[in-house]
């Protein structure tokens, strides 16, 4: 089988896939659990099987159509996209198990229009990953925004569809307001928006507009939660928890960074950026979203906003490194979308194995919930150190090459930013797993509870043991990554 | 066959015309409506013959009775043309086809044949504007259709169409008597009436303000027909209390028609002609243009009734069509022309849904509405994908003419981001008066009424469906709209670059 087959593949085993799944829904819910798992361990098959040509340096790429002159929908497989590809694809198999312990357990409606709705969203997310060039990302960005719509609507109360109306309203609005007129403004200057090494723009354009462009991607891509874009996330949180694990840790915020890391490298081009000074202003913005998201966790009374807020900060690590314009910097943003993913996962699934086994949601109500569920807070506790950057968690590895990276660039504010904000982190997680462990149980009488359904506990054992294998075994993903920055930047001397 | 090729740009009308009276005799049911439709079917198939041959790039002429121009009476078809015919005919056949349920539910059975016989009269005459190159058979033709059309808007069963009528009647008149005395100006100073002639003779004029003030009055006149901005009043209510079937009809194109003569004068016979006119031209409708994509908008925001809300938006594009005209270049024309066609979908996928809806739902008020899409999920599967469509996601036909249109203004410049700011808020006011539907109609709980799966009839349904997909599919493969569109573009703008 060619590559080329294999791409398209990509993107139609999980839309065969929710078109079978919505079939198996109307006979029975096993039948459809079954349809869920094998498209995603089909899904798995086809997207991995791609990865020993990116090793061995191929860039297979296929053209569907040309839909206006000079524009088309085409795609081609680079080491960021397969890496996104790869994650997204590898933890939808993962989530779909905790799914359905979760969505059972907790008795959710409409459950085959979530198992649908979900591989949609794959769909979009594979679209996105191995889009070849702007205009392809655009649309199965789009695609991404809308499948996932119904997902955060899916309680379907009032409040739950006010919440989905300002995540839909961002998430658009950014989109149509700021992100087509960039794209749009990249075709006409450049004459193309193919995803190119070294970049396109170079001598298209030049003095501000450079950093009004990349204010226009930066905020456009508002799924990457850059304040004052962020509003959509905590909003999101209405979702049923597997939506937030995979989707609002994964899949759809990644898309975000995900595109802004793929205009630095490939439409702008690293160097290029590095030489305009009027693309500063990112890391200012990047290191204040830090900051600020930092801070309002540390005020949440809610686990899953908590989280949410985590998330927004810790993908502005991930736009922060890019911002550092050097080779380290960019291979340590690519690990950190992997290392989060891994981590953040975890994080969300065990706050829905809290949810569904005992209906708590508030950090208040956590005291010496580690005696009862102690698989779930000992992968919690993971979690959390790989959030906060502690050896021997994932966190460490992209942690170590960020900082790297800004050495590289002798940026201080990058290194200052990454200091403060893992004295934060420590500061609103700390006390999360000490209370969890240490806590005197407040649980009242008759509410007693133990650990969430098997399904739900093995996935976020999974993950988690994921999150401490990434420390050790992560030789292969910097190598993949590495030809990301010696095709785009001048020179291997730093690696 | 070789003898049909040669008089195919005459058939569009002569089909329908002959066509028309035979119906109001069909009295047996449903008989009316199989003719009629059949006989639409037939001017589709031969505007795709059309449109095939324009896509060869070649202006198909005709000489009436043999009669060689400036003479005799000349039709021709042209790429814009084309395109247009290809909107008119599918949509009157795709209204026809979906709208069968919906006309046995509004009309008395012995009242259909005529208002079939109207329709198909609205059908000729458009066909008839989009077909000439003269100036005064277009105003035959704009009578025939609007006369026409008025029946077919007060035909149906609710009596607020009455008033509703009259100002389209009064203002349709203004507009035409305005075009009428303009072309009288225009004859009195060339002598000729054949649009290719008027342009050739016209330079020999030495006393331009007559041909400025002819000028002035043909498109004040058109605009008003195309319910250009603030010249729309009548249009709201109009399509709001026609039948279901006919809003769709002439939603899809029936204000483009008079759009095609106003560019088509504006810029074959003017343009090149008066001194300063394309700044004229764009100073005077670019405002216009701006005005109607934001106020008609922000009126569609608020407005209760989904189907007087899509008349809105209607008026609104109208605008973004306009915009493109009046930035005078090439990608803007094309934008603009592209955007009828895609418009046309969009809304035409937009009413069929509407009419799904009116087939089981007694009040098309919004607030009626809860829970609409727990009984037809179908159809309010379809609104959605035209909602799309009209807001200009990618993947559906309308993205491809923003794209254009931003394009456009880009090149401008400065200023121009003045445009894509304006067509970037139009659009995002689409997505909140779409989505206010899309959210009462899935979340909002119905407060009595069944709430079992209800569909509309499996015909309407069906062509509703089919032209949601026409939407995705001219979205993601838009070289039919693109090229028709582009061909017209060049030959408005002739010389110019």
């Amino acid at each position: 089988m060619s590559a080329q087959t294999t791409i398209l593949l990509a993107l139609c085993v999980p839309l065969i896939g929710a078109a079978l799944i919505g079939l198996a829904g109307r006979v029975s819910p096993n039948l459809r659990e079954a349809a869920t798992l094998s498209t995603s361990l089909l899904l798995i098959a086809v997207v991995w099987s791609l990865l020993p040509d990116i090793f061995a340096g191929l860039r297979p790429a296929v053209t569907l159509s040309e839909v206006l002159p000079g524009i088309s929908i085409a795609f081609q497989v680079e080491p960021l996209g397969m890496m996104f590809a790869a994650l997204a694809s590898g933890l939808w198999l993962v989530n779909s198990i905790y799914s359905i312990g979760y969505m059972r357990g907790n008795r959710e409606q409409h459950q085959t229009r979530f198992y649908v709705m979900f591989a949609v969203s794959l769909a979009a997310t594979m679209g996105i990953a191995l889009a070849g060039n702007l205009f392809t990302l655009f649309l199965f960005y789009e695609m991404l925004t809308l499948s996932t719509y119904p997902l955060v609507a899916h309680k379907g109360d009032p409040a739950t569809v006010r919440s989905a109306r300002v995540y839909l309203g961002v998430l658009i609005f950014a989109s149509i307001a700021l992100l087509l007129p960039a794209i749009v403004w990249t075709y006409l200057v450049a004459g193309t928006g193919d995803f190119t090494p070294g970049g396109i723009l170079a001598g298209h354009i030049d003095g501000p507009l450079i950093g009004l462009l990349l204010a226009l991607f930066v905020f456009g891509a508002a799924k990457a939660a850059v304040m004052p874009m962020h509003r959509w996330l905590p909003s999101a949180m209405v979702a049923p928890t597997p939506v937030s694990a995979l989707l609002h840790a994964v899949a759809v915020v990644k898309a975000g960074v995900f595109v802004i890391m793929k205009v630095i490298v490939y439409i702008f081009g690293v160097d290029f950026l590095f030489a305009a000074p009027s693309s500063g202003w990112l890391t200012f913005a990047a290191a204040f979203t830090i900051i600020a998201a930092s801070l309002v966790a540390l005020r949440q009374q809610n686990l899953k906003r908590l989280l949410a807020y985590s998330t927004i900060g810790q993908l502005s690590y991930i736009v922060l490194a890019t911002a550092t314009l050097k080779p380290l910097a960019e291979v340590g943003a690519a690990i950190h979308m992997v290392a989060h993913a891994f981590g953040k996962i975890t994080l969300f699934f065990a706050a829905g194995a809290i949810y569904t086994a005992s209906k708590k949601t508030e950090l208040g109500q956590l005291h010496g919930i580690g005696r009862r569920m102690p698989v779930t807070m000992t992968a919690f506790t993971i979690g959390a150190l790989s959030m906060i950057g502690v050896p021997p968690t994932g966190g460490f590895v992209s942690k170590w090459f960020i900082l790297a990276g800004a050495f590289q660039a002798d940026n201080y504010v990058v290194l200052a930013t990454i200091i403060l904000s893992t004295a934060l982190n420590a500061a609103y997680f700390l006390p999360i797993i000490y209370l969890a462990w240490f806590g005197r149980d407040r649980t009242p009488p008759g509410k007693e509870h133990g650990e969430a359904p098997f399904a739900a506990v093995l996935a976020l054992a999974v993950t988690a043991f994921l999150t401490l294998a990434f420390f050790f075994f992560n030789q292969p993903l910097i190598e993949l990554e590495s030809q990301l920055v010696r095709g785009a930047v001048a020179g291997p001397e730093a690696l | 066959m070789t003898i049909l090729d040669a008089h195919l740009p005459v058939l569009p009308v002569v089909v329908p015309m002959l066509i028309a009276p035979l119906v109001i005799m069909l009295r047996p049911r449903g008989l009316a409506w199989a003719a009629a439709t059949a006989t639409s079917s037939m001017a589709f198939l031969i505007a795709m013959a059309l449109a095939a041959g324009a896509l060869d790039g070649e202006a198909q002429r005709y000489a009436l009775g043999a009669w060689a121009a400036p003479y005799g009476i000349e039709l021709s078809v042209d790429s814009f043309g084309a395109l247009l015919l290809l909107i008119l005919t599918g949509a009157s056949t795709l209204a026809l086809l979906a709208g069968k349920a919906s006309l046995d539910q509004q009309l008395e059975a012995d009242r259909q044949p005529l208002f079939l016989s109207a329709w198909l009269l609205v059908l000729a005459g458009l066909s008839g504007i989009l077909i000439s190159a003269d100036a005064f058979n277009i105003f035959v033709f704009m009578e025939i259709s609007s006369l026409a059309s008025y029946i077919l808007v007060a035909g149906g069963p609710d009596r607020r169409a009455m008033p509703a009528v009259f100002k389209y009647l009064i203002m349709g008149t203004i507009g035409a008597t305005f075009y009428l005395i303009g072309i009288g100006l225009v004859y009195m100073m060339t002598g000729t009436l054949n649009l290719t002639d008027i342009q050739v003779r016209i330079q020999d004029v030495s006393d331009l303000r007559p041909i400025l003030v002819a000028a002035g009055f043909i498109t004040v006149g058109l605009g008003l027909k195309a319910a250009v901005f603030p010249l729309h009043v009548w249009l709201p209510n109009a399509y709001n209390f026609a039948p279901h079937a006919a809003t769709v009809f002439l939603a899809a194109c029936a204000t483009k028609v008079s759009l095609y003569i106003l560019l088509s004068f504006d810029f074959v016979v003017f343009q090149q002609n008066l001194i300063g006119h394309e700044m004229q031209f764009a100073a005077f409708l670019m405002p216009l243009a701006v005005l109607g994509i934001l106020a008609a908008s922000a009126v569609a925001l608020f407005e209760p009734n989904i189907k007087r809300m899509l008349a809105f938006s209607s008026v609104a594009q109208i605008g973004y069509i306009l915009l493109g005209a009046s930035m005078v270049s090439l990608l803007g024309m094309t934008a603009s022309l592209m955007h009828m066609f895609n418009h046309a979908l969009a809304k035409g996928a937009l009413f069929m849904a509407v009419m799904c809806l009116a087939m089981r739902f007694p009040s098309l008020e919004l607030d009626a509405l809860a829970g609409a899409a727990k009984r037809m999920p179908w159809t309010m599967g379809a609104f959605v994908v035209g909602g799309l469509s009209l807001i200009g996601i990618p993947g559906t036909a309308g993205f491809t003419s923003k794209w254009y249109l931003i394009t456009a203004s880009m090149e401008f410049g400065g200023a121009g981001w003045l445009l894509v700011a304006v067509i970037v808020l139009g659009s995002l006011m689409a997505v909140a008066y779409i989505w206010r539907v899309v959210e009462v109609t899935c979340f909002r709980q119905p407060e009595t009424g069944p709430v079992e799966v209800s569909e509309a009839p499996r015909l309407m349904l069906t062509v509703t469906w089919l032209v949601a997909l026409a939407n995705v599919y001219f979205g993601l493969s838009p070289w039919l709209q693109t090229r028709l569109a582009e061909g017209g573009a060049r030959m408005l703008l002739g010389e110019m670059p």
